[in-house]
């Protein structure tokens, strides 16, 4: 890299410290020379070792050091010399001498023995004498005292000590607290080629470069006369998150889309719905299994809402009782508008549809609406169940409208949704008469795939709602499926998880 | 849950009448209307919607097949002769008033012939009969029994027999605890005070329906040839259509059918009666609703394709049908013979006007403000339970609660959102901070005047969580959000249990209060597990909705 592009990428501690690497040789002198604290040199050398400037080595030494009781020992003396001292003139007890020379029994103990592998004491009649070697000893200073008054003013590596020196520190280092070792790390900076190249630029200029351009600068033009400092534009930034939708309502919000593009009108409707609508006005036999608990969401409180159309309750009566006047035979059961009164969740969108159907006049005819919502059915949580799901559905008002009408919306669908090619199977559902289930054909799996039912509701359903029996086209395909490919999701539970970290990184709907 | 049934190849050839190579096979078994599930070795499983009991048998399914490939179409001939014996219904219990029975003789009984008539009888009980609750089935040698059958109630300890594969007998409300059927069965005859019983004139118990048969009276081995069948319960055109099916699959199987007199007091029924349903089917309905042009030469030729007959301008209905209401089912049935892949696709030229309702495009434009902040959206449950509500909040309200509820888990319906949002958050405390999340749902209120009971406003929460979030803070998204609509707002002081007191407003537009704004109480986070400041609002979009309409 080119010496001067190098300099002028320096961040400002890098250029605070290359200012001193002339002379500074270790980080604690680095630390003393650019007024810089331990952990700013520290990133410095980090980074300039990551530029090839230096390379950084650590050294450790051991350095022999005074302790607590050789402090007060190199003042005092030893107590084997205290305690010889006091043996000068009288031969005295143990515990007189101790008295004497101020020792502790421990201090004497460890005395006599060290006196007495010298051959400086003797003992008689319970007294200690000194003896004539023992006398020799107190004429001249002995090394350990040398080397304590040596170690008091500074403490030496232990590399350095003479042997005499080393074997007296051995002998002391089994004693108490009278010396002691401790590890002493020295970390050096060694310049790298390009580190002898850098320090010759005169880097102390460099350190006035610009890191930040300020407003300050901006108002006073300050700017003009500035450098910038290079940054190092290939490294990896830390991540910002950004606002973004749920990853299935920009799917569901696709679904919306495609309904609007063929013309269809959106329907609303609450989640909570009496079976009326959700099973009578759908011509679903109050006895029918799809009505048991197992498969349907009933509500505790309120158990039961209202059923407001008298009259349409009566219509609905008469074709599940006989088929009213429409030339069908009906369920052939007495209909209990109690059991209709009764609350569940909504367990398809259809519920819409048969809501929708009621309100139209004539007029409007020939319409077209659509839903896209929540459904529930009552299971347990599992990797491929759930009781919440999305469902969207259509439907198509038009007297005139037929089987082969139908197959061409669902045709025209399906390819909007991604599926081509689609293939239409016999089915079978309560309130459609024809039913179709349709296949579409995966490009990618190169199979055939489930998608949705569709057909035509029953004069049974349409003919109460609307008042006449028009052929009304409808489908619902399940999107939940479409959805789980889309992102790549095997365990359906994850698509309502919630988990910040895959909110955060998923990808887009792109369709 | 669609019911299904295993064929036998073997069986299942011999009875169309025709080899197909497996390919056809599959696609025609569901262009039927069926579904090949899979073909295992010899068996074959197929799924039948639960409008077709005739088709859960061998021999239904082989008829409808081999009509709808050309075998053998139209409507199959059953000769009934009449056995000259009788069925007397007396003194039966209330709740399980009907019964009809036939016999068929001249049967050759196999292990795997018993296999086929024990797999009719459970799938017709299952489905037709909703696992009995409607009917049962009930089949047995004939040489034991002596006519005329009484059908009667009687009071259950005096009811003594020898259930099936039982080594003596017991009374039936030791049936009713210890039998294996008794046990799965005995709630559907829970507190009658009569059960019913088949008696023979001699005296012995056929059987205690729909619980279980006699194993000496009730039980069909491999000696049996000739048999008495009968279906009880609680409709009557229910049963008789359920021996219609029980029987003609008995005489596909290589029996002769006879009709016994079912006597009702003064009315005596004969059972069964085979005699076809007559109903007219209009051509240019047919057209119409199709979207073809066939003539009615064509209908006939289509319909016989589907086992019906067609005779002077009427079609003949089998039997053994159930599902034909209205005319549109047959139309449905001329459909499949014609062949859904038969038909061309048409997009016909109508103009409608495509619309989002407006509700969805006020939702969606707050949520790109909200992106627009840097929130970002999560997508949660409408069922909760009372403890993330209740307890956890500090905050007492009444839920709209489930009626069965699998899980005390999930067991209500959220009646405010930020629980919701409170309960992301701590399922998320491992990740980077700060989390600032929002949500637009639906939340549900007892509401006296809504056709339900239950209002279901559209709420949308916003919670901030992260180092250094305060009341500003809330209170500027707040606050850049109702910029962005165009709206003027009023804050006044109020307190909530949730929230830190003098932390919390209470924000109305046009003295209508629509929103709560506030830092979530130090103990309401500690009981959901976070350890970062929360603050937020929740405001009725709803309501809002309401307003901006004004």
């Amino acid at each position: 890299m080119d010496i001067k592009r190098l300099a002028e990428s320096l961040h400002p501690l890098e250029a605070r410290t290359v200012a001193f690497l002339k002379n500074a040789k270790t980080l604690h002198e680095l630390v003393a020379a650019t007024g810089l604290s331990e952990v700013e040199v520290m990133r410095a050398l980090q980074w300039l070792e990551n530029k090839d400037v230096l390379k950084t080595r650590q050294e450790v030494k051991e350095i022999v050091k005074i302790d607590t009781n050789g402090e007060l020992y190199a003042v005092k003396g030893l107590p084997e010399q205290r305690l010889l001292k006091a043996l000068e003139e009288v031969p005295r007890t143990i515990n007189e001498v101790g008295k004497q020379a101020g020792l502790s029994k421990e201090e004497v103990g460890i005395s006599l023995g060290v006196l007495r592998a010298g051959g400086a004491l003797s003992l008689a009649a319970g007294k200690l004498s000194i003896t004539p070697a023992g006398k020799k000893i107190l004429q001249k200073e002995t090394a350990e005292a040398t080397l304590l008054k040596k170690l008091m003013t500074h403490p030496v590596n232990v590399v350095h000590l003479s042997d005499q020196e080393r074997a007296t520190f051995d002998s002391l280092r089994r004693r108490k607290s009278i010396v002691k070792t401790t590890l002493e790390k020295t970390r050096f900076v060694d310049l790298t080629a390009t580190g002898k190249e850098l320090i010759k630029i005169d880097v102390r200029k460099l350190e006035s470069t610009v890191d930040r351009l300020t407003p300050e600068m901006l108002r006073d033009s300050s700017w003009k006369n500035k450098t910038f400092r290079r940054y190092d534009v290939c490294i990896n930034v830390p991540r910002i998150y950004r606002g973004k939708r749920h990853f299935v309502n920009q799917a569901t919000d696709y679904a919306r889309r495609v309904w609007i593009e063929m013309g269809f009108e959106e329907m609303e409707g609450p989640l909570i719905n009496t079976s009326f609508w959700n099973f009578d006005a759908l011509f679903t036999a109050q006895d029918h299994p799809v009505r048991e608990m197992q498969d349907t969401f009933f509500i505790h409180n309120p158990q039961k809402g209202n059923v407001l159309s008298q009259k349409l309750a009566e219509r609905i009566k008469a074709v599940h009782e006989h088929g009213g006047n429409l030339g069908s035979t009906g369920w052939k059961y007495a209909w209990d508008i109690e059991e209709a009164k009764r609350n569940v969740l909504r367990t398809h969108t259809t519920v819409l549809s048969a809501k929708t159907l009621a309100s139209l006049k004539k007029a409007d005819w020939p319409a077209k609406f659509f839903a896209v919502g929540k459904c529930f059915r009552n299971e347990t949580l599992d990797w491929s169940h759930l009781f919440e799901f999305n469902q969207t559905e259509g439907i198509v008002v038009d007297p005139d409208a037929n089987f082969r009408h139908l197959l061409g919306y669902l045709k025209r669908f399906f390819s909007k949704l991604g599926f081509p090619q689609a293939r239409f199977r016999p089915a079978y559902f309560p309130y459609t008469e024809p039913s179709i289930e349709i296949d579409v054909f995966h490009p990618v799996h190169r199979t055939w795939v489930e998608l949705g039912g569709a057909g035509i509701f029953r004069p049974e359903v349409v003919e109460p709602l609307l008042g006449e029996p028009v052929p009304v086209l409808a489908w619902g395909p399940g999107f939940d499926r479409i959805m789980l490919e889309y992102y790549k999701i095997a365990d359906i539970r994850d698509l309502y998880s919630n988990d910040i970290k895959q909110l955060r990184e998923m990808k887009e709907w792109m369709r | 849950m669609m019911p299904t049934i295993t064929l036998d190849k073997g069986v299942f050839e011999s009875l169309v009448g025709k080899k197909l190579d497996l390919d056809k096979l599959k696609d025609r078994i569901s262009m039927l209307g069926t579904d090949l599930e899979k073909i295992e070795g010899n068996e074959i499983h197929v799924e039948v919607f639960p409008n077709r009991p005739d088709m859960l048998s061998e021999q239904g399914f082989a008829r409808a097949f081999g009509a709808f490939i050309g075998v053998s179409p139209g409507l199959r001939k059953y000769e009934v002769k009449p056995s000259g014996e009788k069925t007397i219904i007396k003194n039966i219990p209330k709740e399980w008033p009907y019964a009809v029975t036939a016999i068929v003789k001249g049967l050759k009984f196999s292990d795997e012939k018993i296999r086929e008539v024990v797999q009719i009888q459970e799938k017709l009980a299952v489905t037709h009969l909703r696992n009995r609750k409607k009917g049962g089935i009930g089949i047995y040698p004939l040489d034991n029994i002596t006519f005329p059958v009484n059908f009667t109630g009687k009071a259950p300890q005096e009811i003594v027999y020898r259930p099936l594969e039982f080594s003596k007998a017991i009374s039936a409300p030791e049936i009713l605890e210890k039998h294996p059927t008794g046990k799965k069965f005995g709630n559907i005859c829970k507190g009658w005070k009569k059960l019913p019983v088949f008696i023979d004139a001699s005296g012995k118990i056929l059987s205690m329906p729909p619980i279980v048969n006699s194993h000496e009276m009730g039980k069909i081995n491999e000696k049996t040839k000739d048999v008495f069948i009968e279906a009880t319960g609680t409709d009557l055109e229910t049963l008789k259509v359920t021996i219609n099916i029980l029987s003609t699959a008995l005489a596909d199987m290589g029996g002769q059918i006879y009709s016994m007199d079912v006597m009702y007091g003064d009315t005596t029924l004969t059972i069964p009666d085979l005699s076809p349903r007559r109903t007219k089917v209009d051509t240019a309905f047919v057209n119409k609703l199709l979207g073809l042009n066939i003539k009615e030469l064509d209908v006939k030729r289509l319909l016989e394709r589907m086992g019906y007959g067609y005779q002077d301008g009427a079609v003949l209905i089998p039997a053994y049908r159930a599902d034909i209401l209205h005319q549109v089912d047959l139309i449905e049935d001329i459909a499949i013979a014609y062949g859904y892949e038969n038909f061309k696709e048409e997009l016909p030229k109508v103009a409608t006007v495509g619309k989002e309702s407006d509700v969805e495009i006020l939702k969606r434009r707050i949520a790109s403000i909200l992106i627009g902040v840097g929130l970002l959206e999560v997508h949660t449950y409408h069922i909760t339970n009372e403890e993330n509500h209740d307890r956890k909040m500090m905050h007492p309200t009444k839920l709209v609660r489930l009626a069965n509820a699998l899980t005390a888990d999930y067991d209500s319906l959220r009646n405010w959102m930020i629980p919701s949002l409170l309960r992301v958050l701590s399922s998320n405390t491992r990740h980077e901070y700060p989390q600032m999340i929002f949500e637009i749902g639906r939340v549900f209120i007892e509401d006296e005047s809504m056709e339900t009971g239950v209002r279901e406003p559209y709420r949308l929460a916003v919670i901030l969580c992260g180092p250094g979030f305060d009341f500003t803070r809330a209170k500027q998204v707040f606050d850049a959000l109702m910029a962005a609509l165009d709206l003027t707002y009023d804050v006044a002081e109020v307190e909530h249990p949730s929230f830190i007191p003098g932390r919390v407003g209470r924000a109305s537009i046009t003295k209508k209060n629509v929103a709560y704004i506030g830092e979530i109480a130090p103990a309401v986070l500690a009981n959901w597990g976070i350890e970062m400041p929360a603050v937020g609002f929740e405001l009725n979009i709803s309501d809002l909705f309401e307003l901006m309409k004004k």
